[in-house]
């Protein structure tokens, strides 16, 4: 990364109160799954890991990289699939 | 593809991200929300391999497989009682990515002899000490939580010395790299090593009944170990992303601590420490008394107002829907039903929500602590179900007990009480509950099922 370092801090730290003003009004009820559903989009670092593997760098891009696709895949799928299964359990009174 | 295309549809990623976690803020939208940031990071990993200049597709297509079918299958398999546990160990598979990815970037500049510019240095160094910490700290927290360890404070003589030698060793060391025009190996790895050492001190002398807390706060390192990649490889989306996910991780710890009434620095530097050991109350001398689930099931049938205080012994018998069907039959006999849902009710803060969920609970039904107190004196009976803590009256008025401040439901309040419970065992956190001496307290010993399916059965025939 060149140059682009302090555009990466404005970001980081205007995404960092962004994410403190869209939290702050969840109701207690879906703490858990918020707290899995943003486990989910940290796995973001997919994108890093897939870099590195398809870097062609000899054994460092199939240990480290593979190592790390298949440990951020699973953050990201496991992490999405559960919280949509604990979602579609709630829901509102049924009709009698 | 184009880098200023792929730069937009990052954007759209990041855009994705926060409309998806806002949604996820009502219960409504909050399924939608989910798949909206899914969509987000699938747009994110089809646009990373339409960049870059694929050399070994065959490895990342096996990778991506695999790493998919394990969390696929994981996300099917868990029980909603392992949830907490699930999303530790998810947490630290995201740390360890980080982590590796971090090292990946070190180890080509190695290779090829390069000198590593100072920033990218920096951010090697912090993604290499935080994906560490946020892997072992995220597996001792899932085995404390699944009970392969033990859920007590481990700790031993200047544990916290250690720690914080370890830590600034850690720092000293990767500032030294930093500045070192050639990189070299051994401090390197080195930094690693500290980096899972820490982790697992760090977590190890926290209790079991503070985990909930250690979750929230390893969700945002693994945020912010993501965002520190972000800056190894310079990609956007990924600081973005990551700093959302720090802030939430953050915001969520701070709600838990002040659930239970301690400062974050209380839970992660000790107080359950090693202090419990003559702390609390001593149960000796003191009777409870014992109901049979006839007795038990006519006292309900005849309620006209009931709350349940469900805790995590429910789920761990999995009998959600055993207390539905109870509070279905109380509710037809003219009876009203309320639960009552400590903020860390089950092991982590919405848990029990999700378990009642599961079971077809409305949640309207389900009524938070400070919603729930004032009705606690208008109740004829308070059912507890596998609850401890959370009702421990010594929150309140016992200045000598390890959990003394900590919000708790005044269950003690109600007309009556009659607790569920497998034995006469202390809770998570390992201490004595007055509650159950109370004479309005009627103790109904056995499995949450059992019992429950027999109170519905012996309702039915009143």
């Amino acid at each position: 990364m060149t140059g682009g370092i302090i555009e990466g801090i404005v970001i980081f730290t205007l995404a960092t109160f962004l994410g403190v003003e869209l939290i702050n009004r969840v109701p207690p009820t879906l703490h858990t799954p918020l707290m899995s559903g943003s486990n989910a989009i940290s796995g973001i670092t997919i994108v890093g890991a897939l870099v590195v593997a398809g870097g062609g760098f000899g054994w460092i891009s199939v240990v480290f990289g593979v190592g790390a696709v298949i440990l951020a895949m699973m953050n990201v799928v496991g992490g999405y699939a559960v919280t949509d299964r604990m979602l579609q359990m709630f829901r509102r009174t049924e009709k009698r | 593809m184009p880098a200023g295309l792929a730069e937009l549809l990052y954007l759209v990623a990041s855009a994705l991200f926060v409309v998806g976690l806002k949604w996820l803020g009502s219960p409504d939208t909050a399924r939608n929300g989910n798949r909206l940031s899914g969509a987000g990071m699938l747009l994110a990993v089809v646009v990373t391999l339409l960049t870059m200049e694929i050399v070994t597709p065959l490895w990342i297509v096996v990778g991506l497989v695999v790493g998919s079918g394990l969390g696929y299958w994981a996300a099917r398999t868990v029980p909603m009682t392992g949830m907490p546990q699930m999303v530790a160990l998810l947490n630290g598979f995201g740390g360890l990515a980080s982590l590796f990815v971090g090292a990946a970037e070190f180890l080509r500049y190695e290779l090829r002899g390069e000198t590593i510019p100072t920033e990218t240095g920096i951010t090697i160094q912090l993604t290499l000490l935080v994906g560490g910490i946020t892997f072992t700290g995220s597996v001792i927290a899932w085995a404390k939580l699944q009970e392969v360890m033990t859920g007590r404070p481990v700790v031993f003589p200047g544990i916290r010395l250690l720690t914080l030698a370890g830590l600034l060793a850690a720092l000293g060391l990767g500032a030294y790299q930093v500045v070192t025009p050639e990189a070299f190996l051994a401090p390197f790895y080195v930094v690693i090593a500290i980096a899972l050492v820490l982790g697992v001190l760090l977590v190890i002398p926290i209790g079991g009944a503070d985990m909930p807390v250690v979750i929230a706060l390893l969700n945002s390192y693994s945020g912010i170990a993501a965002a520190m990649s972000g800056f190894v490889i310079g990609n956007q989306v990924l600081i973005v992303a990551g700093a959302l996910v720090g802030s939430s991780g953050v915001i969520l710890t701070r709600i838990m601590c002040k659930a239970m009434n301690r400062s974050l620095w209380n839970v992660v530097f000790g107080a359950f420490g090693g202090a419990v050991a003559g702390s609390g109350k001593s149960a000796e001398g003191l009777t409870v008394r014992q109901v049979g689930a006839e007795d038990a099931a006519v006292q309900l049938a005849y309620a006209r107002f009931v709350i349940v205080v469900p805790g995590y012994g429910l789920a761990v018998a999995q009998a959600q829907h055993q207390v539905r069907e109870l509070a279905d039959l109380i509710e037809k006999r003219g009876g009203e039903v309320k639960y009552a849902i400590h903020p860390v009710a089950g092991r982590m803060p919405g848990h029990m929500n999700v378990l009642l969920a599961e079971a077809n609970v409305p949640y309207e039904k389900l009524v938070e602590m400070a919603d729930i107190n004032p009705e606690f004196p208008r109740a004829d009976v308070v059912l507890v179900v596998g609850a401890n803590d959370v009702v421990n009256p010594a929150a309140r008025n016992d200045p000598g007990s390890p959990i003394y401040g900590m919000p708790i439901l005044d269950a003690d309040h109600a007309q009556s009480v009659i607790v569920m419970k497998r034995s006469m065992n202390t809770g998570f956190a390992g201490i004595e509950n007055e509650l159950f001496y109370l004479p309005k307290t009627a103790m109904l010993f056995g499995d949450a099922k059992a019992s429950l399916s027999k109170l519905v059965t012996e309702m039915k025939a009143l």
